[in-house]
């Protein structure tokens, strides 16, 4: 329904159509409110003009009446909360085993990274059909992601990742826009979303794949920076084993325990004393300012490789038959 | 508690600087007010034309700024929003209106802080002055937006116009929060202890009522964005990280780190919601009082009305992040502001149909006032509507910075207000200058502005939900947004003809200022205090008399009464309710 009515972009993601039907529902909605008050003011309006010799009645005003008109908007307004609140929580919950893709804004311009290694300026392929998470920051000011045919927006702040996710139902090219204010060129920090069908996404992959995988080129950097000498994977060292770590609960030197989500990664690598983990010593030196955003992608992408089950192992189901979710190499 | 015995502390003044400029007299003071908030509303709308124009013809030669970059284009609309906001939206209806008519409608003499008054508004001034210096200093002005988003608005080298400009933009802020303050305090004050003899709490006139709950929405949050203000001048001048974490802005390493980007937005939105009320709340007044006036009937449930001012008074403090919901805060924060946001359409709802209710069965009489009023709540209601579109996180996340948010928010709180403004200044003319404004230009003026409003903001709507992101300098070459130019083309010639229109209401303004019919004390036949008193007030505003109050403000049509309206100060013995 309504692909074609020119009033809308169009509509290529599996959230699209229920956002869409709740606006149509609240575009009526707001236009029969608004024609019935105009009829009445212009009804009032002329019925009850100033007239020789007839005076206004005295009404002060009518409790029942105002409780009615109390109790219907508010009834109303609930039923869209809820109905919205539905839609919204599916939205913020990225499906499990999704494909992911780290995302570096800067004055103006997208920077994508892949999982599997392709970097991409202003441009995202993505296949039909696929979960595609989006782990995204910014270098320096606020930016947004909007794709307005998936109804999809994301503001990426600098110092911390945020996410969202979204499956895109039909091949084409997508208009990708800058939505939050980030400066002069702001109106130039556009790009595009190309949706390709899973056959030729695989053929894109292959022509660019030069580089290792995100996580392989992760764990070079972790050599190369010298992690490897105290997060150890065979014995304790005086760093925790990262090895399983991601998506557990951390048990804090300070009684906390927190998530290691890809926030809790980021700022342990960037300033390491902000939670230190129960057991350990305050020990590892800060890496702000040391590390680009680019190379802690790929370390994060790296530490959440180390929680691939051994081999044999079932992996996580794939939601939709005839995708798999494309998992990192193992080292 | 209100008292019959208040002595006024200074006497009439002589000389013209203290009569007119520097003057303690309340009705002087909110004149100035009013002229300034009439001064700042050119500017600003001469910048939105300025704006307009660019968007469709781009490569356009303006006058005064010349050929439009990127960053003209966008420190355009940071003065605009700001001019517009803090010097016309909160100046004119409380520092205006409210200065000149709470203190007559409540039966005092004068402010409770004279000299408070006049320094509040010598201040805003300031202020003023401050922020316009902006379009004069290297680089120009600030172009972070009129919310001044950081680390945008923290960082010096972000673009042109973030140097000196941006600090002055500050700094103005700053000063005109410590002006509200003092004007809030005062308010609140005078409401709360220079009522006259009779005049309870509940018979105020709802103008009354508004200006006081807006004083407090303003107590509490002009400090919050002060405070807000003063950290953001220390991140920019003094090194410190409130607001940025380590970022890399041209390839170079800055030198703050650990600070929250999203402090900013929470401190700035603290104020910036309540501040759509601190706009709208007194519109909401005049309309109630001008609607049961010329209805000639008691407004359709008074206590209601002040209950629901005072519910959207406080609700509007809980709502700040539906600002935020593309922040990437947690879902379940989402949902309470969310439902706080969808909460607060129930009072707005009340207010509406109590309007409507006063309408029905009136004996209306359409002179320009009244269309103001009802043009008022015609806006309220478009504007309104699209509230729970964008209460909705899952809504907003399309429409969140597209061009349906401006058609929004220009609608309920800057073009709702505006009418408000001028319900006011059509009504209350004859007794600040004595004489009538001409009542034909004045139709001629509300029918041109009420069309070219809806418009220019009505297709609004429609582009935001196409996909049309605002504050782009430039989108006529996006292949994307390549339909949208007719409708955008329409809205640049609605606008320019309602901006013109906007000359017959300054022309007829100074016009029958001097050559206007001179008009009685009470021209409307209204019923609140200002209208016992002579015209235009004595200094005192009663003459050495202190009124004693009778009635509720809106006994219109009482059965038995030998007119249809019994003033307040009437005796006792006209029976109402």
């Amino acid at each position: 329904m309504f692909d074609t009515f020119p009033l809308w972009p169009a509509r290529a993601s599996t959230t699209a159509g229920s956002v869409d039907a709740l606006y149509i529902f609240l575009v009526a909605l707001a236009a029969f409110m608004s024609v019935s008050i105009f009829i009445m003011i212009v009804v009032f309006a002329t019925r009850f003009r100033r007239r020789k010799g007839v005076q206004a009645e005295q009404i002060e005003g009518s409790t029942p009446l105002e409780l009615t008109w109390t109790v219907i908007p508010l009834g109303i307004f609930m039923v869209i909360f809820v109905w919205g609140a539905v839609i919204y929580f599916r939205e913020r919950t990225p499906p499990r085993g999704a494909t992911e893709v780290y995302v570096v804004a800067k004055q103006w311009m997208w920077k994508l990274q892949h999982e599997e290694g392709q970097r991409e300026i202003n441009e995202l392929h993505v296949p039909v059909g696929r979960d595609v998470k989006m782990i995204m920051t910014s270098q320096d000011v606020i930016h947004s992601f909007y794709v307005p045919a998936f109804r999809m927006k994301q503001d990426v702040l600098p110092g911390r990742y945020t996410t969202a996710w979204f499956r895109a139902t039909r091949p084409g090219t997508y208009h990708l826009f800058c939505a939050e204010y980030c400066g002069t060129m702001h109106s130039g920090m556009i790009g595009q979303v190309v949706v390709m069908e899973p056959a030729q996404y695989e053929a894109w992959l292959g022509g660019g794949a030069a580089m290792g995988s995100l996580a392989a080129n992760g764990e070079s950097i972790f050599q190369q920076l010298g992690c490897s000498t105290c997060h150890r994977f065979d014995t304790q060292g005086r760093g925790p084993n990262l090895a399983g770590l991601f998506g557990k609960p951390v048990q804090l030197e300070d009684g906390r325990t927190v998530v290691a989500d890809e926030n809790y990664i980021r700022e342990s690598i960037l300033s390491p004393a902000a939670k230190i983990v129960s057991g350990f010593k305050p020990i590892m030196p800060v890496f702000q300012g040391l590390v680009s955003e680019e190379q802690l992608s790929a370390l994060v992408a790296y530490i959440k490789s180390l929680n691939q089950p051994p081999a044999g192992a079932a992996a996580t189901p794939s939601l939709l038959p005839g995708t798999k979710p494309q998992q990192p190499k193992v080292q | 508690m209100a008292t019959g015995e208040v002595v006024h502390v200074h006497a009439a003044p002589q000389g013209f600087i203290r009569k007119y400029i520097f003057s303690l007299d309340h009705k002087v003071i909110g004149l100035q007010y009013y002229f300034l908030a009439l001064t700042a509303v050119f500017v600003g709308m001469f910048l939105s034309l300025l704006m307009r124009v660019h968007m469709i013809w781009p490569t356009a030669v303006l006058p005064l700024v010349g050929e439009i970059k990127p960053e003209t284009y966008l420190s355009l609309l940071t003065m605009h929003g700001t001019i517009m906001v803090f010097f016309v939206l909160t100046t004119a209806p409380q520092g205006g209106f409210g200065n000149y008519f709470l203190p007559i409608q409540i039966g005092a003499p004068d402010m409770a802080f004279p000299v408070l008054n006049m320094l509040s508004f010598w201040t805003t001034f300031v202020a003023f002055v401050v922020l316009l210096a902006a379009f004069f200093v290297t680089g120009g002005a600030p172009l972070h937006g009129w919310t001044g988003y950081a680390p945008l608005s923290a960082l010096t080298n972000a673009g042109p116009g973030q140097q000196l400009g941006a600090d002055l933009w500050i700094t103005s802020i700053a000063i005109f929060c410590i002006a509200s303050l003092m004007g809030a305090l005062n308010f609140i004050t005078t409401t709360l202890d220079l009522r006259a003899k009779g005049m309870t709490m509940m018979r105020m006139p709802l103008t009354c009522w508004a200006w006081f709950i807006t004083a407090i929405l303003g107590l509490l949050a002009f400090g919050v964005l002060l405070s807000a203000g003063i950290l953001l001048l220390l991140d920019r001048n003094l090194g410190t990280s409130f607001y940025v974490p380590l970022v890399v802005v041209n390839g170079q390493i800055m030198g703050h780190k650990g600070g929250s980007p999203l402090l900013w937005q929470h401190l700035f939105w603290f104020f910036g919601h309540p501040e759509v009320y601190i706009a709208i709340l007194p519109g909401m007044g005049v309309a109630s009082q001008l609607l049961s006036t010329f209805s000639r009937k008691p407004i359709f449930g008074y206590k209601a009305m002040v209950y629901a001012i005072m519910a959207i008074g406080f609700l509007g403090f809980m709502v700040w992040g539906h600002h935020m919901f593309m922040s990437g805060m947690s879902p379940y924060s989402a949902f309470a502001f969310s439902l706080m946001t969808m909460a607060i359409g129930v009072p707005s709802a009340i207010k509406t149909f109590n309007w409507l209710g006063t309408l029905h069965k009136g004996r209306i009489r359409f002179q320009t006032p009244m269309l103001y009023a009802i043009g008022f709540v015609s806006l309220f209601v478009s504007g309104g509507l699209s509230g729970p579109f964008l209460a909705q996180p899952v809504l907003d996340i399309p429409l969140h910075d597209t061009a349906f948010v401006v058609g929004h928010f220009h609608l309920i709180m800057g073009v709702a207000a505006i009418f408000g403004m001028f319900a006011g200044t059509y009504y209350w003319f004859p007794k600040m200058f004595g004489r009538m404004m001409n009542e034909t230009w004045g139709r001629v003026h509300f029918f041109i502005t009420l069309a070219g409003t809806y418009c220019i903001f009505m297709p609004m709507h429609y582009l935001g939900m196409a996909g049309q992101p605002r504050r782009y300098s430039q989108f006529t070459e996006l292949a994307y947004l390549q339909h949208l130019i007719p409708l955008n083309t329409f809205i640049t010639y609605a606008a320019i003809l309602t901006i013109g229109a906007q000359f017959i209401f300054v022309i007829n303004l100074f016009w029958s200022m001097f050559k206007g019919p001179k008009s009685s004390d009470n021209p409307w036949e209204a019923t609140t205090l200002e209208w016992t008193t002579a015209t235009p007030p004595p200094h005192d505003n009663f003459g050495g008399r202190t009124p004693v109050v009778n009635h509720g403000p809106y006994e219109y049509s009482v059965p038995g009464a030998p007119r249809d309206f019994v003033m307040q100060t009437d005796p006792a013995s006209v029976r109402t309710h």
